[in-house]
């Protein structure tokens, strides 16, 4: 079988709000000190098909692939530290913050074209939204450019007979799907799927796994029509809210007087609930 | 544009969830001078649909029985005829939160050459193109985002908007038989998470554990508390992922969106990704060690305080008013 993982480079999420500004000409995050790191919904789903694989036992073939900067190989290299086995990069030329349809778009040509080559992806596996817009759009997206029946918020993949066992997580529960390849996922975090810590002898092996690089042109896709023609959203405006509330804290000399204080507002405000 | 339609889930019924981005589309009609349809997915109770008939101008009920148990794949189609049975000349079509709705609305708006967004906080049109408000950065900031194809699909922090409110006359509603193909991802087990109470979404009251209790027996200190003024319980990632507390309890960017009357945090900093589950709580109260934590700026009152001095004194003061 066949998986692929699409990954994204972001701004590192874990940024204290002190330090975040906004860049109010880009309308976007200014990257001041942070790291760029990979999107930890695409890590996770990096672990979910790594543990895809070890359940299948073996025959299994991970590729990665990702639309961004060349910053972005470093993303790559981790998966494939991760023991994923190559790794396909789609270098973005001055797109800086391409909308979920442009991303959808162009990992669904690049996959199309690693398919031509190397034969279908029986699933592809998307993170369910990033750390940074967090506008969770692009797995659907890119399951309707590819044509593939899709499934939100799965946590693990598991192999049946002749189609895929998927659980996935809702507001109400647990659910578990059949799957028939070739399919979409968006994957979420459980205490199953944590990115495992990469080997040392793994890193230095990533460095000889094969990573593709393509360009826009690679895949027959005009830029200019990516990045204006079938856009379907822009960011019009970006802000950091204020701190809108006054806190009042309780007060009193001893530990008695505060509680009291505290209990009083609560009764208060559960007698207006009625 | 013409007219908005709201998409609900005939399984999910009109609720609080539903009422809300009723509300929102209704709201959004009528700033444009539309009608505002309700397209429903699957067979729902008599009630839900004659509520829905009492807010919208026109309801449209795809009832096959297919669709009673939710199918990715086959909800997908159905929204995608019932848009076109509604009349099709949406600019809007809104959904609520929950996971279902979450999944089908950028696909659904790719399949109508729309434009989808998520998770909006406040919605308006300007000239022919939707502006949403949402959260991004995990919290750190507020984006507005230009929708700009129609129809604008999108899912809405729909219980943080007011219910929609009565028609003077009800709307017309039609029942159409949809074509449904064989879904090639079929679910075909459901493991129900146990629910004690009420869902947390639709909570007035929630009591909040985070990191700091540093275990899962606090937690039932804080259910006495919680008891005492009939609250849900809730907590952070961090006491989520610990596994001190079943997943669902979670509240935050990747948990559950609250907005009760009142929320109680203890023990809680209120790290961005948190507060964006339970910005949107009427009154905030927060307890905690730290002065210097987030969460005493986001929060109407609080006290500096141990959890562990603070709670059970607390519990039996308000166990003792109530009495």
């Amino acid at each position: 079988m066949k998986l692929l993982v699409c990954l994204k480079q972001i701004l590192d999420p874990d940024v204290p709000a002190r330090d975040f500004q906004i860049d109010p000409a880009a309308r976007a995050a200014r990257r001041g000190g942070a790291n760029l790191v990979t999107n930890i919904f695409c890590e996770n789903a990096v672990e979910t098909a790594l543990q895809f694989r070890e359940a299948a036992g073996g025959d299994v073939k991970i590729t990665a692939l990702c639309y961004g900067e060349s910053s972005a190989e470093d993303c790559l290299r981790k998966a494939m530290a991760m023991t994923v086995d190559e790794a396909c990069l789609v270098e973005r030329d001055g797109n800086t913050n391409p909308d979920a349809a442009a991303v959808g778009r162009v990992l669904a040509a690049a996959i199309r074209r690693l398919e031509q080559d190397g034969g279908a992806f029986d699933a592809v596996l998307v993170g369910r939204e990033s750390g940074d817009w967090g506008v969770g759009q692009t797995g659907g997206v890119l399951a309707e450019e590819l044509g593939r029946p899709a499934l939100g918020f799965v946590e693990s993949l598991q192999p049946g007979n002749g189609s895929v066992t998927l659980r996935r997580q809702t507001d109400v529960g647990i659910e578990v799907a059949e799957a028939e390849p070739p399919f979409l996922v968006t994957v979420t975090n459980n205490e199953d799927n944590v990115p495992r810590i990469p080997k040392t002898r793994d890193v230095m092996m990533s460095y000889r796994k094969p990573l593709q690089k393509l360009s826009l042109g690679d895949l027959e896709l005009d830029s200019e029509e990516i990045r204006a023609g079938s856009s379907i959203f822009e960011v019009e405006e970006i802000f950091i809210p204020a701190d809108e509330v006054e806190c009042e804290l309780a007060e009193g000399d001893t530990l008695e007087e505060r509680v009291d204080q505290l209990a009083k507002r609560i009764h208060e405000v559960v007698v207006s609930i009625g | 544009m013409a007219n908005v339609a709201v998409c609900v889930l005939g399984s999910l019924g009109y609720d609080r969830a539903a009422q809300g981005a009723a509300g929102a589309g209704r709201a959004l009609a009528e700033s444009v001078g539309g009608e505002l349809h309700a397209l429903v997915i699957g067979p729902a109770e008599d009630d839900a649909v004659a509520a829905l008939a009492t807010v919208a101008d026109r309801v449209v009920v795809g009832a096959n029985e297919a669709l009673r148990d939710y199918q990715p794949e086959q909800a997908l189609q159905a929204a995608q005829q019932l848009h076109a049975a509604g009349g099709g000349d949406y600019g809007a079509v809104l959904l609520s939160n929950d996971t279902y709705s979450q999944e089908i609305a950028p696909r659904l708006a790719h399949r109508l050459g729309g434009s989808s967004m998520a998770d909006a906080a406040a919605i308006r049109m300007d000239g022919d193109h939707l502006l949403a408000q949402r959260t991004a950065y995990g919290g750190k900031a507020i984006s507005i985002y230009r929708l700009k194809k129609q129809p604008a699909v999108v899912w809405l922090r729909a219980r943080g908007f007011e219910p929609a409110p009565e028609q003077p006359s009800a709307g017309e509603v039609a029942s159409v038989d949809l074509a449904l193909d064989e879904p090639r991802i079929r679910i075909t087990g459901r493991e129900m998470a146990e629910q004690e109470g009420v869902r947390l979404e639709d909570a007035q009251i929630i009591v909040s554990g985070g990191r700091g209790l540093g275990g899962p027996e606090p937690f039932r200190e804080l259910k006495k508390l919680a008891d005492s003024i009939g609250a849900e319980q809730g907590a952070s990632r961090a006491a989520c992922d610990a596994g001190w507390v079943p997943p669902n309890w979670q509240v935050g960017q990747t948990g559950k969106k609250v907005a009760p009357e009142l929320y109680i945090a203890i023990a809680i900093s209120g790290a961005s990704q948190h507060l964006l589950g339970m910005g949107d709580s009427k009154v905030v109260a927060a307890i905690n060690t730290d002065a210097d934590a987030p969460i005493f700026k986001h929060c109407s009152f609080g006290i500096v305080e141990d959890y562990k001095a603070v709670v059970p004194l607390l519990t039996e003061k308000l166990q003792a008013i109530a009495r």
